[in-house]
């Protein structure tokens, strides 16, 4: 059997904003599969008792897991405002060229500003609670 | 009326008529995570401290308990179901592909499971 063509075929596509919405959507959404062991692994540190979650907490607030929490406030914001965008787009609204457009700079908008009150808030947090 | 060839058919090339269920799942899956990955993280933010007493009389409640179970539950089901796509489109070769995808599978099933499991241990009051 002949080798059947496979998407997607992105050598195809010429690069354009719009383009990087939507693998930014997938990459956010890899990001915080990725995420999703950090939360198990906190769950199962507070079910274990006070002396695992003392150092579950002193292993995630270690300096190097700042910057995999700020991956993955900006991976939740995006991936967030970007479903939505899908949501609206399966109701069959929003799919000429110029309202795409105009929505993926509104995505784009949105997810850092929800990035930057999300950060803030959780930069409060730690201050708050060390 | 059938518009397949034979060949066709007998080469089983085609659609497998699981397309929709997926893309379906996919999308209910991702209406409820809007406002439970919301609240989550909101939640998360307003607590006062995260150390151990806190922690467990917020996890303790019934409504955060059944939330976050759901949060679990809803939000794997979404990753494994999207982890799955990415697979699909870019490991190539049956072999690779099928290995990855029942890891993955297996990792997301095992994840949910832990995750449940320490939210009800908490929740019903284990011996800390």
């Amino acid at each position: 059997m002949p080798p059947r063509p496979l998407s997607p075929h992105l050598s195809v596509y010429k690069f354009k904003y719009t383009l990087a919405t939507s693998i930014l959507n997938r990459i956010a959404g890899l990001a915080l599969s990725l995420g999703f062991p950090l939360l198990v692994y906190w769950l199962l540190a507070v079910a274990a008792g006070a002396q695992a979650q003392a150092r579950a907490v002193r292993v995630l607030s270690l300096p190097l897991m700042r910057p995999l929490f700020a991956a993955l406030i900006l991976a939740f914001s995006y991936h967030l405002t970007a479903g939505i965008r899908h949501l609206v787009w399966d109701t069959g609204r929003g799919l000429e060229r110029a309202q795409s457009q105009r929505s993926a700079w509104l995505v784009v908008a949105v997810s850092i500003a929800l990035t930057l009150l999300v950060g803030y808030c959780a930069w409060l947090a730690g201050a708050r609670a060390p | 009326m059938s518009l397949r060839s034979p060949l066709g058919r007998v080469l089983g090339a085609g659609s497998a008529k699981q397309g929709v269920h997926h893309w379906w799942v996919q999308r209910l899956t991702s209406v409820a995570l809007v406002p439970l990955s919301v609240w989550f993280v909101v939640s998360l933010l307003s607590l006062p401290s995260l150390d151990h007493a806190t922690t467990v009389a917020w996890m303790g409640e019934s409504w955060t308990a059944l939330l976050l179970i759901l949060f679990v539950l809803v939000g794997a089901w979404h990753s494994q179901l999207g982890v799955r796509v990415v697979v699909e489109d870019y490991v190539h070769g049956a072999g690779a592909r099928t290995v990855t995808l029942v890891v993955l599978t297996f990792a997301h099933v095992l994840l949910a499971a832990a995750g449940v499991v320490a939210v009800l241990r908490v929740a019903l009051g284990a011996p800390s």
